[in-house]
């Protein structure tokens, strides 16, 4: 039942958290095995031990630290899926090519830019992003599907569906910063 | 001061040898020293029996620096030599103490680097300098109810500290001459002292009102393992707001506000004794309905007025909503609801104050706990980290996951900055950057390293400029430097760089732009050791000794086992002549010369130490299962 990684550097993230290689990711068990990992190589461990295997501590646990934040975001899991099957994780540089979805990114936008200016700009917010997670939960569940078949053809779709996530994500961290601003000024 | 601990992964070198490890809470009112005994935390009093030691210290001429009580007693009479709340000033520059409000009634002098330097009676002194005092003091403490050296402490820094604050407060630690295990987050801490109590899990929010910063922090329990979510906070707001809001209502009420400035005229020692009766109204307040006041003149007239319960309340009303406004903020970044929150916990004295306490219960949802004593909870959280960190506790798998308070960005062309590691990122953490040059031939590179949320470089906090040198000569354009930027466990910044193409690493100089270099901390520990008193001096000499014993020991015990096995005859001759040499150094009376030796030990047996972790290393994890790895660790 147990197929436990070993802590080396070269496994990739999904190896070293004793995973299924996907996009699908179980996340209570990611989080116990984070917190196993981290158990036993945190740089607290290593406190009074000498400055090389303080060195490693430090090493290794930032590794691990990296690897839970990328496997942990559906966004990051993506482009590191990629990465692994195709050495590019996509860049934030190309644009999507569905023109719909474009326009829908502009209208929310500019619903966004309207917020402030609304009676109620809090709810206005609000609704911009309960807008953009449903939008962000049906394209995950798209790249499960592509993931689990990883084919030139899958891959190529899961690239464009990656770039759309990119826009929904910024637009998301926009959102959120309005919303903080809706707060008072924090 | 680094000992050389040659050890198995996760086991302390020599299991049979409790370490003494003390926790330190350095705050801006009060600091406390608490230890761990008979498996309970608890605080360390002075010979007078109290636990706090007020952060404040009085410079003489001719005398040592007065630390505590006695240094407080004398502040209004004596403004400008008595410095208190360092830790407002310490890693800042003096555009911030004119953001502070120029209410700190120091004499600040000008020096050639953007370093704080407060001119008194007995010298020019940087806040790192008067906070190394206060650990001094602490330590002293903690020594005399040990009977021994501390082999390393705890220091507690606000969660929100940036890394110019988190290093400044290591440079006073090591000017103590105390060997920091952690730098612990003060809300970190009290999560500690309430949870391991309450063996609680789930979500908790801690709410720390000190004496010069705010902290909120949410983390999540679980099993032994906390990690914090996120973390917010205000390392300019505290309880001397509020203590500044009622000194400003009665300088109002005085009628000597505006005319004269804005301290209404008077001389320093008026207003210090008028920020201590303000301080003392906020205390009477939290229990009375109304506190009475007086203020002399500068004509000689003594002004007399009472301030109720309600018109204190609307004073401080506005200061206590940006501490909310921050508890909503750190809420959202850590994805929970207010209503998620198992357990709020309030931190600092200032809490104590009914008002802070009721909108505290109105935001959450819940009554705030606080039945650890708000003033001592930190110090007894650190105490239990210093203690499991100097391996007193194996087999204890307690462990705290902390994270970067402010974003981390260089600035790039326009004078924008651009975030490579976002707030609330768990630590340990690294990003990486790549560069190139612009001229043929160039071969230094300037990064300059900033901290905060926004956009514009003016408006973020610099941390420093780091200058990349040895860079090999290309065309420009043609070098691909990677830039490496590392966040320890302490929250504190390493930048390295290296020369893809080439392979070359580049000498990394760093200038920081509000703290002190490594040549200034060193001059400044070698000034100490030659002004200081002769029993200071026969207290370093002791210190020194006991570390220089333990690395002889820890040595003399790894030759045993493998020395050899793994070393050649010649490189064993090499290390017996360094251990030697230790060894004689250690019989003469010379702090600063064993010191050395020391150092020159670790440099000597570095190659045997590499050689022992690689084996040790490779035995553990390679071809291990990470249960089997597990069980060792928890079984040693």
């Amino acid at each position: 039942m147990v197929n436990p990684a070993v802590l080396d550097f070269s496994k990739n993230y999904f190896e070293l958290f004793d995973l299924p290689l996907g996009f699908t990711v179980d996340a209570k068990r990611l989080a116990e095995r984070y917190r196993a990992l981290q158990a036993v190589i945190h740089p607290d461990r290593f406190a009074v031990a000498a400055d090389d295997e303080k060195r490693l501590s430090l090493a290794a646990s930032t590794q691990v630290n990296e690897a839970y934040r990328t496997l942990k975001d559906p966004l990051a899991r993506a482009k590191y899926l990629l990465d692994l099957h195709t050495g590019d994780p996509g860049t934030d540089s190309e644009t999507s090519k569905d023109g719909a979805f474009l326009m829908e990114q502009m209208e929310l936008r500019e619903t966004l830019a309207e917020a402030q200016s609304s009676p109620n700009p809090r709810a206005a917010v609000a609704t911009v992003l309960t807008h953009l997670v449903e939008q962000s939960v049906a394209l995950d569940k798209e790249l499960a599907g592509l993931f689990a078949l990883p084919s030139p053809a899958s891959l190529q779709a899961a690239r464009e569906i990656v770039r759309k996530l990119q826009f929904l994500d910024k637009c998301r961290r926009d959102a959120e910063e309005l919303e903080a601003m809706c707060d008072g000024r924090y | 001061m680094p000992l050389l601990q040659i050890a198995e992964p996760g086991q302390s070198a020599a299991p049979h040898q409790h370490r003494l490890a003390a926790g330190i809470d350095l705050g801006t009112t009060n600091s406390l020293i608490a230890v761990v005994r008979s498996g309970v935390a608890q605080t360390l009093p002075d010979a007078q029996g109290r636990h706090l030691l007020p952060s404040v210290v009085r410079f003489c001429a001719e005398a040592p620096p007065l630390v505590g009580q006695a240094a407080r007693d004398g502040a209004g009479a004596d403004p400008l030599n008595t410095v208190a709340s360092a830790k407002r000033l310490i890693g800042r520059g003096i555009a911030d103490v004119e953001r502070l409000g120029g209410r700190l009634p120091y004499l600040f002098v000008e020096t050639d680097s953007a370093v704080l330097c407060i001119r008194t009676a007995g010298g020019d002194l940087t806040p790192v300098e008067v906070s190394a005092q206060v650990l001094m003091a602490l330590a002293r403490r903690a020594e005399e109810a040990l009977g021994g050296p501390l082999a390393g402490v705890v220091i507690t820094v606000p969660a929100y500290f940036d890394d110019a604050q988190r290093q400044a407060t290591k440079d006073a630690a090591t000017l103590a001459g105390l060997p920091v295990l952690r730098l612990l987050s003060e809300p970190t801490a009290a999560a500690l002292a309430y949870g391991l109590d309450q063996a609680a899990v789930g979500v908790h929010a801690v709410y720390d009102l000190g004496g010069g910063t705010f902290d909120i922090s949410i983390l999540r329990l679980t099993r032994g393992v906390f990690e914090v979510l996120a973390t917010g906070g205000d390392s300019a707001l505290g309880g001397d707001d509020l203590d500044r809001a009622v000194a400003d209502w009665v300088l109002e009420q005085a009628g000597v506000a505006a005319p004269a400035g804005p301290d209404g005229g008077l001389d320093q020692g008026a207003l210090r004794r008028l920020m201590q009766a303000a301080c003392d109204a906020k205390e009477c307040l939290s229990s009375a309905a109304s506190a009475d006041l007086c203020l002399d003149l500068p004509d000689g007239h003594r002004w007399f007025g009472t301030l109720e319960r309600a018109t204190f309340e609307a004073l401080v009303e506005p200061l206590i909503a940006r501490s909310l406004a921050a508890c909503r903020r750190a809420l959202r970044d850590a994805r929970v609801s207010a209503a998620d929150i198992d357990a709020v916990v309030l931190v600092g004295g200032s809490t104590r104050v009914p008002l802070v306490r009721a909108r505290v219960a109105e935001l959450f949802g819940r009554e705030p706990l606080s039945g650890i004593d708000p003033d001592r909870v930190v110090a007894l959280g650190a105490a239990l980290q210093a203690d499991l960190l100097a391996g007193n506790r194996p087999g204890d798998d307690l462990l705290l996951l902390d994270v970067i308070p402010l974003s981390l960005g260089i600035e790039t062309m326009g004078g924008l900055v651009e975030r490579l590691i976002p707030r609330n990122t768990t630590i340990p953490a690294a990003r990486a950057q790549d560069f190139t040059t612009f001229k043929d031939g160039q071969t230094a590179l300037a990064v300059h390293v900033l901290q905060g949320e926004r956009d514009l470089m003016a408006d973020c906090r610099s941390l420093a400029r780091f200058e990349l040198r040895g860079i090999p000569p290309m065309v420009a354009g043609a070098a691909r430097i990677r830039v490496s930027f590392e966040i320890d466990a302490d929250g504190l910044l390493q930048v390295s760089a290296r020369e893809r193409t080439s392979g070359v690493s580049a000498r990394v100089e760093v200038k920081p732009s509000y703290g002190l270099s490594d040549a200034q901390i060193e001059s400044m520990l070698r000034d100490s050791w030659s002004h200081a008193q002769e029993d200071q001096l026969a207290r370093r000499l002791g210190e020194e000794r006991v570390a220089g014993e333990r690395v002889l020991e820890s040595l003399r015990a790894a030759l045993a086992r493998d020395g050899d096995e793994l070393l050649a005859a010649d490189e064993r001759a090499r290390v017996d002549e360094a251990l030697a040499r230790l060894q004689a150094t250690l019989v003469r009376p010379d702090a600063f010369a064993i010191r050395k030796e020391v150092r020159a030990l670790e440099r000597t047996c570095g190659f045997y130490v590499e050689r022992r972790m690689n084996r040790s290393i490779r035995s553990a994890m390679a071809g291990h299962r990470l249960e089997e790895f597990d069980q060792q660790t928890t079984n040693t």
